[in-house]
């Protein structure tokens, strides 16, 4: 099994806290880090890997510092990463993004035959979950979204079934492979990563290509160029004004909010 | 891109009924039709939908453009996909909204890669600019307090997905007309690459968080774990599911399926108390729908009094308990039980 992992560097947004009464983001404490469903994502190419053998190789688009993500993956246990990396890349929106990341998985390909390829279920910094599915489309294979569970996988029938997560329960699909998977982050715990791995990625230099690098890329479908989609204007949203604000004694208070909910009693429902 | 005209909604069906998030965007696209003066269609998916479909009209849709086909019985990608792309290429829409479910997620993404076209994800609110016939998608961006509207220029559909429960809903009318367009659509069982093999329901608790009739939500104004019995103590009194913050929960004080807010549940329940909660706009998105909502908090400037119909402004271990009083006399006043089942 050859697996791919598409992975992205983000901010930590849950160290990121917000002022209350300014609104405003607290920037000082957001280092970049591996976005966690993607961590999940490796964790799992990594599982299924030491079922059924085969490579587990990291793709990312990002800038240079990006590598840092590459090499974490390393460490949770994927072989080998490659980084696309170029100012031609910068402003994509997800159309963009999947095409860049298609052309590398081409590429990627060419050397050795894809046959699972891995997302986490979104970003954390953009929350969009478009690019999975996305990538599954330009490279023809079906994606399956939401996965929480690989439940079986058959290299040499090429079948793979998964739990999918749906609204209320999961269904179980049954795909061939090759084929594309987000997951959630249920599908698998994240430990502490073996030493040889924490070794291995210590050293790792992982693959940095360029537009250059890529072969036939159609440059305007890169960047902001071939990204549909711009961000208009930013605001604040809108405010309610606010209702009854009730003041004083506690006791005061309570008989009076008791009184307001006495003409909104259906509200409630009483059985007698 | 002149050609292009017409909001078209997908009408996501589970178990022969339409998911709520749909009939929210028939209100919600009824409006941007109705402003931009073209007509608004829902476009129905399946096996044996065809009576769903009058459905769709009473809620809002001009026309409903509907594929009946034993393929599209359960929902797959591949096989939706190719339907929409179909139709979306032949009727050239320039508006289409999805549900921000797993599936309308899913389909949208792979329909916008097929049509080349922009997609903005979890969208918030929408509204439309006549003249240049722009979506304008606005959704919370990332971290602070702020909004970004997205705008999709140069490319057709224009395409969102949009947050269940946040669009409201119009009355149904059965007087409404419509026009029902059946397609065409070639696909065989045996092209498709994926099959369900099964599905499995689930009832889980953020179902009921999602349903519940009242919520007591609590925050980091509590205390600790213990001072956060308070509000289970409440919530059982007057038979409401306990939600919390984010902060809440990443003190441990309540698993992650019970949070609240941009990363957690959307709620809309008749009455959501908030109590020891800040009011962070991140929390906020994901309750301000509610019907009622009452506040208990000690800083009279809290934001969460901007989003509440009352608010209480005091101690919390000082007014809950007396509130868990009072309530517990109204019950027994009005014969003794509450419940909203
Ligand atoms: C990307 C991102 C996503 C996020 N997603 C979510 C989300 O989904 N849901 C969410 O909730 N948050 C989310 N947050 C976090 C959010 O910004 C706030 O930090 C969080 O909602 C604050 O929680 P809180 O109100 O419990 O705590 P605080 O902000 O600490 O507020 C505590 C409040 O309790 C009051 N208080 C203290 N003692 C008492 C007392 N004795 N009686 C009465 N009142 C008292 C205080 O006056 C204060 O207003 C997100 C943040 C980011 C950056």
């Amino acid at each position: 099994m050859h697996i791919v992992v598409c992975v992205k560097q983000v901010p930590d947004t849950k160290i990121i806290k917000i002022n209350p009464k300014t609104n405003t983001l607290d920037r000082r404490s957001a280092p970049a880090i591996l976005n966690p469903y993607d961590a999940h994502a490796v964790q799992e190419a990594a599982r299924i890997k030491s079922r059924t053998g085969g490579t587990v190789t990291v793709l990312s688009m990002g800038p240079p510092q990006a590598v840092a993500v590459i090499k974490k993956s390393v460490e949770i246990g994927a072989d080998r990463g490659y980084l696309i990396s170029d100012r031609a890349f910068a402003g994509a929106d997800t159309l963009a993004t999947s095409y860049a990341l298609s052309k590398a998985l081409e590429k990627i390909e060419q050397e050795s035959p894809v046959d699972l390829v891995i997302c986490g279920k979104h970003a954390i910094d953009g929350d969009t979950g478009q690019v999975g599915p996305g990538i599954a489309r330009r490279i023809d294979i079906p994606p399956i979204t939401n996965v929480i569970e690989v439940s079986k996988i058959n290299s040499d029938e090429k079948k793979i079934v998964v739990k999918r997560k749906q609204l209320n329960g999961y269904e179980l699909i049954e795909s061939q492979i090759p084929c594309l998977l987000t997951v959630e982050k249920e599908i698998n715990d994240i430990g502490y990563s073996p030493m040889p791995n924490m070794i291995k990625a210590a050293r790792y230099e992982p693959v940095i290509w360029s537009v250059a690098d890529l072969g036939e890329v159609d440059r305007a479908q890169l960047g902001l160029k071939g990204s549909p989609t711009i961000v208009g204007k930013m605001f604040s949203p809108p405010r309610p004004e606010g209702g009854k604000k009730i003041e004083g004694e506690p006791t005061e208070q309570i008989k009076e909010l008791m009184k307001l909910l006495e003409e909104k009693i259906d509200l409630f429902c009483f059985k007698a | 891109m002149e050609e292009n005209r017409g909001i078209w909604v997908f009408i996501e069906v589970t178990d022969g009924k339409v998911e709520g998030v749909s009939l929210e965007l028939l209100g919600a696209g009824r409006k941007l039709a109705d402003k931009l003066e073209v007509p608004l269609a829902g476009v129905l998916l399946g096996h044996d939908v065809r009576k769903i479909s009058a459905k769709v009209i009473e809620y809002g849709a001009d026309i409903v453009y509907m594929a009946d086909h034993a393929v599209l019985e359960l929902y797959r990608t591949e096989a939706f996909m190719k339907a929409v792309v179909a139709m979306a290429e032949k009727y050239k829409p320039e508006i289409f909204l999805y549900g921000a479910t797993p599936n309308g997620k899913d389909l949208a993404s792979a329909v916008a890669t097929d049509l080349s076209t922009g997609l903005t994800a979890d969208t918030t609110m929408l509204d439309v600019d006549p003249e240049k016939r722009l979506l304008e998608a606005s959704r919370p961006a990332f971290g602070g307090n702020i909004m970004a509207t997205i705008l999709c220029k140069k490319h057709r559909p224009q395409m969102a997905t949009v947050r269940p429960k946040v669009m409201k809903a119009l009355e149904p009318d059965a007087s409404r007309k419509g026009e029902v367009i059946e397609e065409e659509i070639h696909l065989e069982e045996s092209e498709m690459r994926t099959k369900v093999l099964q599905i499995v329901k689930e009832t889980t608790k953020t179902a009921n968080l999602a349903e519940a009739h009242v919520i007591v939500a609590g925050g980091k104004g509590m205390g600790d774990k213990n001072g956060f019995m308070l509000i289970h103590e409440l919530a059982k009194t007057i038979g409401a599911t306990v939600g919390g913050t984010r902060d809440v929960v990443e003190a441990g004080w309540l698993p992650h399926d019970q949070q609240i807010g941009q990363t957690g549940e959307t709620v809309t329940p008749k009455i959501y108390f908030a109590i020891g909660i800040s009011g962070a706009i991140q929390h906020v998105v994901g309750m301000k729908n509610s019907e009622l909502i009452i506040a208990i908090n000690k800083d009279p400037d809290a934001p969460i009094f901007d989003v509440a119909t009352y608010g209480l402004v005091g101690d919390a271990f000082e007014i809950v308990p007396q509130l868990i009083e009072k309530f517990k006399e109204l019950i027994k006043e009005k014969g003794g039980e509450i419940s909203y089942v």
